[in-house]
């Protein structure tokens, strides 16, 4: 019993690195910080749950095992909502410099001397 | 096996120390610092300090990130101030190096095994009622040293304040956002605060018995408000507010009021009353926790800007 | 068992160290920001693999807490670096004459 308990969060904990894995390998080969963001909170949360998962078997008590769950709730609201914030900030951004250039390009009447 | 991960960890503080010192810009290093107080978090944790690694995460990549990016701001983009002399950034690493060597010296010369007063603590504890020895210490075996940090905080607050125009320090201080909060900005304030709040009860009510306490969820409790703050879902509170001042001072003096209470009940000064002891405990760290969560609050928002004209 | 755990907190530990790293170097501040949530996800996975390996059930605790307070530095940014909005009608940098 214990031993495939041990099997159950060997392959789940292994399978939540590998996501991890994905997701950072995401976070440096992709272009551009918008899909920086996609890559970041789509494998993290996928593999914290795996995680998670994985590691039910191992919690000392029922309430430790809900304490995980919970975790992995709050990690995962947090990081969504966080993603929703950088990526507002990368479209400020954006927005910004494109109402730049148009002001570059024609310049207020009453700043002329 | 946990060898090696205290290695890689060791390694990765050293790096994540050097990464905040040699990044040249203020932002970067900013965000260096936030990511190192998270590694020292760990590292806490691994040294078996679980009330240290809460307060180091809830403080050191919690509150003090928000008060450095606030400061970064602040700082103009290109410095006017002429080069540093070339002699003073060798001096400078020379004299931090000879600490570090130093502080090395001390650790491995002290004696083996090190000098404790676990024994004394753990022999102790029952007549507290309390299961946590860390919380043990910190209200009744060193009350004294909490009482004056207590005070230490205000103090902090007191000099925050005098570097504000109005001499009677009234007004709201500065927002910390020059325009609206963004809208998933207010919506993370709308759904994490909640939780938080919960998340800072539970670490009090979790400090009698477990690691958690005051500072902690004091700790939890500012952060949370400030993350009200930042999503336009508080406004900023007017400093002149007389439930505020009550709120900041409810800490330090109703614990001074219980210290003069142990000479009537106890025969001592910070003596609890026998029989109550627990009661009184909980009593006087829900008060500090009251005050820790809005000083630390107001010292993160800065000097009121003086009373508004309406 | 818990030789294993470690060992996987390790590897988590090195590859949130590798993103932070080769972003540091390449990326800009909020690209940088991501690298640091990037490492509070792995610091949370990290502290749930040491309670069993570990044995103490109050580290749950600090993982809650990190789980609650990674959101505050990405807010902390956007508040006060957020790029100021062109207000509506006016451009919003004047050329001086």
């Amino acid at each position: 019993m214990s031993l495939l308990a041990s099997a159950f969060t060997l392959v789940f904990v292994a399978a939540g690195i590998g996501f991890f894995a994905a997701g950072t390998l995401g976070l440096v080969r992709l272009p551009g910080t918008l899909s920086r963001i996609h890559a970041l909170t789509k494998a993290d949360n996928v593999g914290l749950a795996l995680i998670v998962l994985g590691l039910l078997p191992q919690a000392a008590s029922v309430l430790d095992a809900a304490k995980m769950v919970a975790i992995w709730l709050l990690a995962q609201l947090a990081s969504g909502a966080v993603a929703q914030v950088m990526a507002e900030a990368v479209m400020a951004e954006a927005t910004l410099a494109e109402a730049k250039d148009a002001g570059d390009a024609a310049p207020p009447e009453e700043s002329r001397p | 096996m946990s060898l090696l991960f205290d290695a890689v960890l060791c390694l990765l503080l050293l790096a994540g120390a050097l990464g905040v010192v040699a990044t040249g810009a203020a932002r970067a290093a900013v965000i260096a610092f936030i990511g190192y107080g998270l590694l020292l978090g760990l590292a806490w944790v691994r040294l078996a300090a679980v009330d240290v690694a809460l307060t180091e995460i809830a403080i050191g990549s919690g509150i003090s990130g928000v008060v450095l990016l606030r400061c970064v701001r602040a700082l103009p983009a290109t410095p006017k101030a002429p080069a540093p002399n070339p002699l003073l950034r060798p001096l400078a690493a020379m004299v931090s190096i000879a600490i570090a060597v130093a502080l090395g010296a001390a650790v491995l010369a002290l004696p083996e095994p090190a000098p404790s007063r676990a024994a004394d603590v753990a022999t102790a504890l029952p007549a507290t009622d309390l299961g946590n020895p860390v919380t043990g210490v910190l209200l009744v075996f060193r009350a004294l040293d909490t009482l004056l940090e207590k005070v230490v905080l205000l103090l902090s607050l007191v000099g925050v304040w005098a570097l504000s125009r109005d001499p009677a320090c009234r007004g709201r201080p500065d927002p910390l956002s020059l325009e609206p909060a963004p809208a998933p900005s207010a919506f993370l304030a709308r759904v994490l605060a909640p939780v938080g709040v919960l998340v800072g009860l539970y670490l009090l009510w979790a400090g009698a018995d477990h690691p958690g306490g005051a500072f902690q969820s004091g700790a939890v409790l500012a952060a949370m408000g400030l993350l009200l703050v930042m999503g336009d879902q508080i406004r900023i509170p007017a400093t002149q507010n007389r439930g505020l001042r009550l709120m900041l001072l409810a800490g330090p003096f109703g614990f001074l009021a219980v210290g003069f209470a142990g000479w009537a009940t106890a025969g001592v000064f910070l003596g609890y009353p026998p029989g109550a002891e627990k009661a009184v405990i909980i009593a006087v760290e829900v008060a500090i926790t009251l005050s820790i969560a809005v000083t630390l609050g107001l010292i993160v928002l800065g000097p009121p800007a003086g009373e508004e004209r309406s | 068992m818990a030789d294993l755990l470690f060992a996987a907190a390790t590897l988590l530990l090195l590859l949130a160290a590798a993103g932070l790293a080769s972003l540091w170097w390449a990326g800009n501040d909020l690209d940088r920001m991501l690298a640091v949530q990037l490492l509070g996800a792995a610091g949370i996975a990290v502290l749930l693999l040491l309670t069993p390996a570990m044995g103490d059930s109050s580290l749950l605790d600090t993982a809650l807490l990190l789980a609650l307070l990674a959101a505050l530095a990405a807010c902390a940014y956007r508040a006060a670096f957020g790029p100021t909005r062109p207000k509506a009608g006016r451009p919003p940098a004047a050329p001086r004459p």
